[in-house]
C-alpha cells in the first residue's frame, strides 16, 4: 500500500500528471450529463456516429498540421451533428442508414488520409490513440488543457441552464412542443452539446469508446434512482468516480487510459444491474 | 366568440389528406368529443390542433382569450415513457414551462401550480414516486395533473382510457366530467361509445361518409350516429 501511495504521490509531481486528471474528470463529467437523454431519446446511435466522424476530422486535422485539432474537429462534428438529428427526424430518409453510412466513411476517409500523409513514423500507433485515447491524454499540451476547461464549463453551464426544458423534451417532446416549447431550437442545442462532448471525450478514451463514456454511468444510475435529478447527479458522481480511479489505475499498472476508464465504468453497471436485477 | 373555430379545416400527413371539410366550434367551458372509425382522421386532427402537424388547408382560429399555445395536452402513453426514470413532481412541474417567456428554473408560483394540481389530482402522496412504477390510472392522473399545470382553458385528451381497467376508467371520465365542471373546456378523442360520450356536450364524428358536428342529441338522431353504431354493432 505504502508503495501505491509512494508512486503516485511521484507521478503527481509532474504537472502533465495533474493536467491528466484534470482533464479526465471534467470530460467525465461532462459527457455523463446527457447520458439519460442520449439513451432514452434513441440517440445512442448519434453518438456513435459522430465519435466516427470526429475521427475523420481529426485525421484532417493532423494532416493540415494545424495547432490544435480540436480547431477542426470540433466545427466539424457539430455540423455533423445538426445534420445527423435533422435526418432522423425527417421521416423520408432512413435515419440510422444515414448515420451508419456517414460513420463508416468518415472512419474510412480519417485512416486513409493518415496513411498518405502521416509525416509520423508511427502510423498505426496514431491511429489507435485516436481511436482508443491510449496515452494521448499524459501529452496534453497546455493549450488543449485550457480548451477542454473552458468546453467543459460552457457544456455544464448549458446544461444547468436549460435542465428543465431538456428534461421536458426528453420525457415528451409532442407535449413540449403542442404546449409552445421550441423543441427543434432545444434538439439542436443537445446534439451540439453531444458533439461537443464527444469531440472532448475522443481526447480522454478515443473515439470509438466515448459512447461507453457517456452511456454507462446514466444506465448504471437508472438502476438505483426513481427522479431524474437523482440519475443525472448520481451518474455524474459514478461517471467522475470512475474516471479518477481508471486514470490511477492506468497509471500505476500502465494501462491504457480509456480502456481503463470504460472497464471501471462497465464494473460499475454489471454491479448495478446485479444488485437492482429485481426491478 | 367560440375559444377555437375551424373552417374547412383539412388535414393529414406530408400533403395527403386523411380528413376534409372539418368545421366546428368550441366554446369556452364546452365538452367535445371526438369519433369516428378507425384512420378516419381523429388523431391526425388532435396533432394539427396542437401544432404537432401542419393543416393542409383550412383555418384554426383562436380568440383573443386563448393563445395557441395555452393547451394541456393528454398523449397516448409513448415507449420513452414507460421506463424512463422521473418522478412524479418533475413530471407535473415540467407542465408549468410553458406558462413563462423563459427562466431557467421553477418560481415558488410554479411549484404552488403543480401543488395544487397534484392535490386535485391525488396524486401529491405519491410526489416523490418513480413514474414508471405507478400503475396504469396513476400514471394517468400524473399525466393529467401536468396538462393543467400548463392550462386552465383547454384540455386535449387522445384516447386516454386505452389499457385502463374499466373500473379505473370509470373514475377517470369522472375526474374529466368535474375538470369541466369547474370551467375547463374539453376536447377529446375517445373510441367508447358509451361511458365516452356520456358527459359530452358536443359530438365531432369524422369518416369518409359522414362528418357531423352539433350536440350529442342531435348526434344520436343522425345519418352519421346511425351508420357509424350500426356498423360497429352497438
Amino acid at each position: 500500500m505504502q508503495d501505491i501511495v509512494n508512486k503516485l504521490a511521484f507521478y503527481f509531481e509532474y504537472p502533465f500528471v495533474k493536467y491528466a486528471v484534470i482533464v479526465g474528470v471534467l470530460i467525465a463529467l461532462c459527457s455523463s450529463l446527457l447520458g439519460v437523454t442520449l439513451v432514452l431519446k434513441r440517440y445512442s446511435f448519434i453518438g456513435d456516429g459522430l465519435s466516427h466522424v470526429a475521427f475523420g476530422a481529426m485525421a484532417i486535422g493532423s494532416v493540415l498540421h494545424v495547432t490544435s485539432n480540436t480547431l477542426v474537429t470540433m466545427p466539424v462534428t457539430i455540423i455533423a451533428a445538426v445534420l445527423l438529428l435533422r435526418n432522423s427526424n425527417s421521416a423520408k430518409i432512413k435515419g440510422d442508414a444515414a448515420i451508419a453510412m456517414i460513420s463508416v466513411a468518415a472512419l474510412a476517409i480519417g485512416y486513409m488520409l493518415m496513411n498518405i500523409f502521416s509525416t509520423s513514423a508511427n502510423v498505426s500507433g496514431d491511429v489507435c490513440s485516436t481511436l482508443f485515447g491510449s496515452t494521448s491524454i499524459l501529452t496534453l499540451k497546455q493549450s488543449e488543457v485550457t480548451i477542454c476547461i473552458v468546453f467543459s464549463i460552457i457544456v455544464i453551464a448549458l446544461f444547468i441552464l436549460f435542465y428543465n426544458r431538456i428534461f421536458a423534451i426528453t420525457f415528451d417532446e409532442n407535449f413540449a412542443k403542442a404546449t409552445g416549447m421550441k423543441t427543434g431550437f432545444y434538439n439542436t442545442l443537445v446534439a451540439i452539446i453531444i458533439a461537443v462532448i464527444i469531440v472532448l471525450g475522443m481526447n480522454l478514451v478515443g473515439s470509438l469508446l466515448i459512447s461507453a463514456l457517456i452511456i454507462f454511468p446514466s444506465l448504471s444510475a437508472m438502476r438505483w434512482m426513481r427522479s431524474f435529478k437523482g440519475v443525472v447527479i448520481l451518474s455524474a458522481c459514478l461517471s467522475v468516480i470512475c474516471a479518477f480511479l481508471g486514470i490511477i489505475i492506468s497509471i500505476l499498472y500502465s494501462t491504457p487510459v480509456g480502456a481503463t476508464i470504460v472497464s471501471v465504468d462497465m464494473i460499475v453497471y454489471i454491479f448495478s444491474y446485479l444488485v437492482k436485477r429485481g426491478e | 366568440m367560440a375559444y377555437i373555430t375551424c373552417k374547412d379545416l383539412c388535414v393529414g400527413y406530408e400533403g395527403d389528406a386523411v380528413a376534409e371539410n372539418i368545421n366546428f366550434e368550441l366554446e369556452a367551458g364546452d365538452y367535445l368529443c371526438v369519433v369516428g372509425e378507425n384512420g378516419a382522421g381523429k388523431s391526425t386532427l388532435m396533432k394539427t390542433l396542437l401544432h404537432l402537424t401542419k393543416p393542409i388547408s383550412g383555418d384554426i382560429l383562436y380568440s383573443d382569450n386563448i393563445t395557441p399555445y395555452e393547451v394541456g395536452y393528454l398523449p397516448q402513453q409513448t415507449p420513452v415513457q414507460m421506463d424512463f426514470p422521473a418522478s412524479v413532481e418533475e413530471i407535473v412541474l415540467s407542465g408549468t414551462l410553458s406558462r413563462k417567456k423563459f427562466k431557467p428554473f421553477y418560481s415558488k408560483e410554479d411549484k404552488a401550480v403543480a401543488k395544487d394540481n397534484m392535490k386535485k389530482m391525488d396524486i401529491w402522496d405519491l410526489r416523490k414516486s418513480s413514474f414508471r412504477f405507478l400503475s396504469g390510472g396513476q400514471k394517468q392522473r400524473v399525466l393529467l395533473a401536468r396538462a393543467l399545470s400548463a392550462s386552465e382553458k383547454l384540455l386535449v385528451l387522445d384516447e386516454p382510457v386505452s389499457g385502463l381497467d374499466p373500473k379505473v376508467t370509470t373514475e377517470f371520465y369522472q375526474l374529466i366530467k368535474q375538470l369541466n365542471d369547474d370551467g375547463l373546456s374539453i376536447i377529446m378523442v375517445s373510441h367508447d361509445m358509451h361511458e365516452g360520450l356520456e358527459n359530452a356536450k358536443h359530438i365531432l364524428h369524422i369518416g369518409r361518409e359522414h362528418i357531423f358536428w352539433g350536440t350529442k342529441d342531435d348526434y344520436f338522431k343522425s345519418e352519421a350516429a346511425e351508420a357509424f353504431l350500426g356498423i360497429s354493432g352497438e
